[in-house]
């Protein structure tokens, strides 16, 4: 194996037009350890980066590399170096299997591939490393945490010496998490690989990661080794101020009439994918379910039943004891409300303004929900300036249009349009995905709000402390089904995590 | 009655032999393409274009080869230009692919006013059938050359896209835009050269027409066959071995009503012509029931994402 090289950036300097994206940016990792790269959403930490991986060209500053100035203009250069990345959203071809993502990394592909030689080879390398994925398997229909050991195999393939990990745990079990950042921490440690984890979880820093570097707003909030650091420091570098109360108010007692009762659901396979199957899920008012489960197992397609997106071969969906399909009319009559994932291709429509898309679910209604023919133009635009500014959107203009507009701002949108007026019935899916943490806890207070009120509430999120924090009962889905149901109260992340992994 | 069952078994047989070929070639040029994650409605005008030149040719040169080699050739000019214009930023490739194939059918039709009336070489028959005495196998058994040669291109290509740099590189290209920019592969060219040589597979099955059967320029030489292909690809799942039974699937559908005619059923004849439109149609719908995604398809298709 290769050695873990040290890097230094110095008084890093970038800016896009006249916004300024990272100014005198310091960052100093030692070779063979693991190094967290804090902050909010937009505080530099992907910028930052993305310079040191030839991306990006600083405006000022210079990189240090394994003792030596390094000029790093193209990725190419960051590549003959050692450096690598693995980013949030993968790279890995999905229709080839492990095997020929594995090959085609490489610089030097032969023009003619041998497979017979190249297993052999790849099945030598693989029993050389810490943990295994199957050379065969396509890459598509593997699960996000194999995916991503794949990705970190590639690296190790590489023969890589430096490897920044982008938030590498958002779509991993607690077990997976635990269990790759354990095995990353070993690799470093071992002398193999030197580690940068972009993070916002505090708890990972706490546990895996032997220094830190926080920035805000495009500057070094501070630095220093995690042993001599509390989370309350960490969190104060972060945000400046402290956490929001962990343990939310809970006012009123869930109903015993369910107001949301999913019976023996079933979808067809898609694509290879698993339908659903569902054989009971109920929510009641003053009540918040949550659904925990590792991404891909059967979540997105709940909520696209739910929001009328997905048919579904047999079953029941009842919303107040009455059958429901999700047409306008019904969602409108019995004010279910849905926040589905990826909230700009799923409940927007990017080229319309800001304001019209913050009056999707009620440009067609007048006063008591009567049919309207002609919109009131000023009434839309006096609603969404009031949205604008209670959820604090951040737009160019009330007319731009929404997708223009960065993720987070588009998931204050949808969320400020789906709390809108009398809510029932409230599907949230993964609602503070990309959202800082000051926008985090209001965004779940918000739920909170709406279930004191009398709101039944779905939540499904891949994020299990959200759940642990917000849920009255917790339903666990694996595989396309419900596997687990559980009272919120007391109830133990490890088990939860054991059912998301379907042991038991 | 065996034996008129089988006269018509036998002359679809040699129908799909002689009729699948163009399919094959458009199909295994547009498989090539939309692999790259680009779509190319343009090689219909292909196939009229290198019919015209590959007859052109042959009349001017006497050779049969050179003409497939020419239809090559201006396919590939063709195809470099849909695939040049497509690089550019915002052109939509199904737009300009129509646009394509106006202009190659109008190019066609244009410089080729003075070819439909003289005669040119065509391309030889290999006589599969020799060891047969019966006339009507051997008649059946006369195969082109160029059947053959897609044969040969359609396994090379499956290989090609199997255990190739540039193979497995034009499917991480069409199927993953991140990917392929993780790995500096260079998307453009890439796409640009996967249309290019596309297209001249498109104009070699349009030597085929001109040169082979039916065997002469005319402006209704191609009825939509380029179109047919974009199908054909669909329900071959992007996979080139599967082309070439798509395509005798597609011929020999074609060759239902003139071989039911040999055997003196003459009713309902543009009916059973209709037969390859309505195997497409029955196939797609078979092969794509509510609910699922296509399988195979590349990611970075237009249609698709």
């Amino acid at each position: 194996m290769t050695h873990a090289i040290g890097v230094e950036a110095i008084g890093i300097g970038k800016h896009f037009g006249s916004f300024h994206a990272l100014s005198d940016v310091s960052l100093k990792v030692r070779p063979g350890s693991v190094h967290g790269l804090l902050g909010e959403n937009g505080a530099g930490k992907s910028t930052l980066v993305k310079c040191l991986l030839g991306y990006y060209q600083a405006d000022a500053g210079s990189f240090v590399v394994d003792g030596r100035e390094a000029t790093i203009a193209r990725p190419a250069d960051a590549d003959a170096l050692g450096l690598g990345m693995v980013y949030q959203h993968f790279t890995l071809v999905p229709s080839m299997t492990v095997a020929e993502n594995l090959v085609m990394s490489r610089r030097n592909v032969p023009g003619v591939i041998n497979w017979r030689t190249e297993i052999d080879g790849l099945t030598q390398f693989m029993q050389r490393m810490p943990f295994k994925v199957p050379l065969n398997a396509v890459v598509g229909n593997l699960a996000a945490g194999e995916r991503q050991k794949t990705e970190i195999i590639k690296q190790l393939y590489l023969e890589r010496k430096f490897l920044v990990l982008d938030e590498p745990t958002s779509v991993l079990t607690p077990q997976e998490a635990t269990e790759m950042l354990g095995l990353v921490r070993g690799l470093a440690h071992s002398g193999a690989l030197t580690i940068v984890i972009i993070t916002h979880k505090l708890k990972e820093v706490a546990a895996f990661v032997d220094d830190v570097t926080v920035l805000r707003r495009g500057r070094m909030a501070g630095t220093g080794a995690v042993k001599d650091l509390g989370p309350t420091d960490l969190t104060a570098m972060m945000i400046g101020e402290p956490h929001a109360p962990k343990d939310p108010e809970r006012k009123g007692t869930p109903t015993s009439e369910a107001r949301l009762a999913v019976t023996a659901l079933r979808t067809a396979d898609d694509g290879g994918r698993k339908g659903l199957s569902i054989d009971s899920l109920t929510v009641r008012a003053h009540e918040i379910v949550g659904i925990a489960g590792v991404s891909g197992n059967g979540q997105k397609e709940l909520v696209e039943v739910l929001g009328g997106q997905r048919p579904y071969a047999s079953g029941s969906v009842m919303v107040d004891n009455e059958p429901y399909f999700a047409t306008r009319e019904q969602s409108q009559a019995h004010d279910v409300r849905v926040l589905p994932e990826e909230p700009l291709r799923n409940g927007c429509v990017p080229p319309m303004t800001v304001v019209d898309n913050l009056n999707l679910r009620s440009f067609d209604t007048g006063a008591k929900k009567s049919w309207r023919w002609w919109l009131d133009r000023a009434g839309m635009a006096a609603r969404g300036q009031s949205m604008i500014a209670a959820y604090g959107i951040r737009t160019p203009s009330p007319q731009a249009p929404i997708g223009v507009l960065s993720g987070g701002n588009v998931q204050r949108c949808v969320l400020a349009r789906e709390l809108d007026g009398d809510v029932r019935l409230l599907i949230v899916a993964n609602p503070c995905f990309g959202l800082d943490v000051k926008a985090v806890a209001e965004t779940r207070a918000r739920i909170m709000a709406a279930r004191n009120s009398g709101t039944a509430v779905l939540l499904i999120s891949e994020d299990l402390d959200e759940i642990l924090e917000l849920a009255d009962r917790i339903v666990v889905m694996h595989d396309s089904a419900v596997v687990h149901e559980m009272p919120a109260a007391g109830a133990d992340p490890q088990e939860i995590g054991r059912h998301m992994l379907g042991h038991h | 009655m065996m034996d008129s069952v089988g006269t018509v078994l036998l002359a679809m047989l040699a129908g799909s032999l002689r009729v699948s070929t163009p399919f094959l070639f458009v199909s295994l040029g547009e498989c090539l393409t939309e692999k790259s994650g680009r779509i190319n409605l343009g090689n219909e005008g292909v196939l009229v274009l290198g019919a015209m030149v590959a007859y052109a040719t042959s009349y001017e040169t006497g050779s049969p080869w050179a003409g497939v080699l020419a239809a090559a050739v201006a396919g590939l000019l063709l195809g470099a230009l849909h695939g040049g214009v497509c690089s550019l930023a915002r052109v939509n490739d199904v737009a300009m692919g129509i646009a394509i194939m106006l202009a190659g059918t109008g190019i066609a039709f244009f410089f080729g006013k003075p070819y439909v009336q003289p005669s040119a070489t065509l391309l030889p028959g290999i006589p599969v059938g020799f060891w047969s005495d019966n006339a009507q196998v051997r008649n059946a058994l006369l195969v082109c050359p160029l059947f053959l040669l897609g044969i040969a291109a359609a396994v090379a290509l499956h290989w090609c896209f199997n255990a190739t740099r540039v193979g497995l590189r034009i499917r991480i290209v069409g199927d993953s835009q991140d990917a392929a920019l993780a790995l500096g592969l260079p998307i453009d060219r890439t796409r640009l050269l996967a249309t290019a040589f596309g297209s001249a597979l498109a104009g070699i099955g349009g030597a085929f027409l001109s040169l082979y059967y039916p065997g002469s320029w005319n402006e209704g030489l191609s009825s939509g066959q380029g179109l047919m292909a974009v199908a054909l690809v669909v329900f071959s799942r992007w996979n080139p071995i599967n082309c070439i039974y798509a395509s005798l699937l597609f011929g020999a559908a074609g060759a239902l009503g003139p071989s039911l005619q040999t055997v003196g059923i003459t009713w309902g004849y543009y009916l059973f012509y209709a037969a390859p439109y309505i195997v497409t149609l029955v196939v797609l719908i078979l092969t794509a029931r509510g609910g699922r995604s296509l399988r195979g398809m590349p990611g970075q298709l237009s249609i698709g994402r």
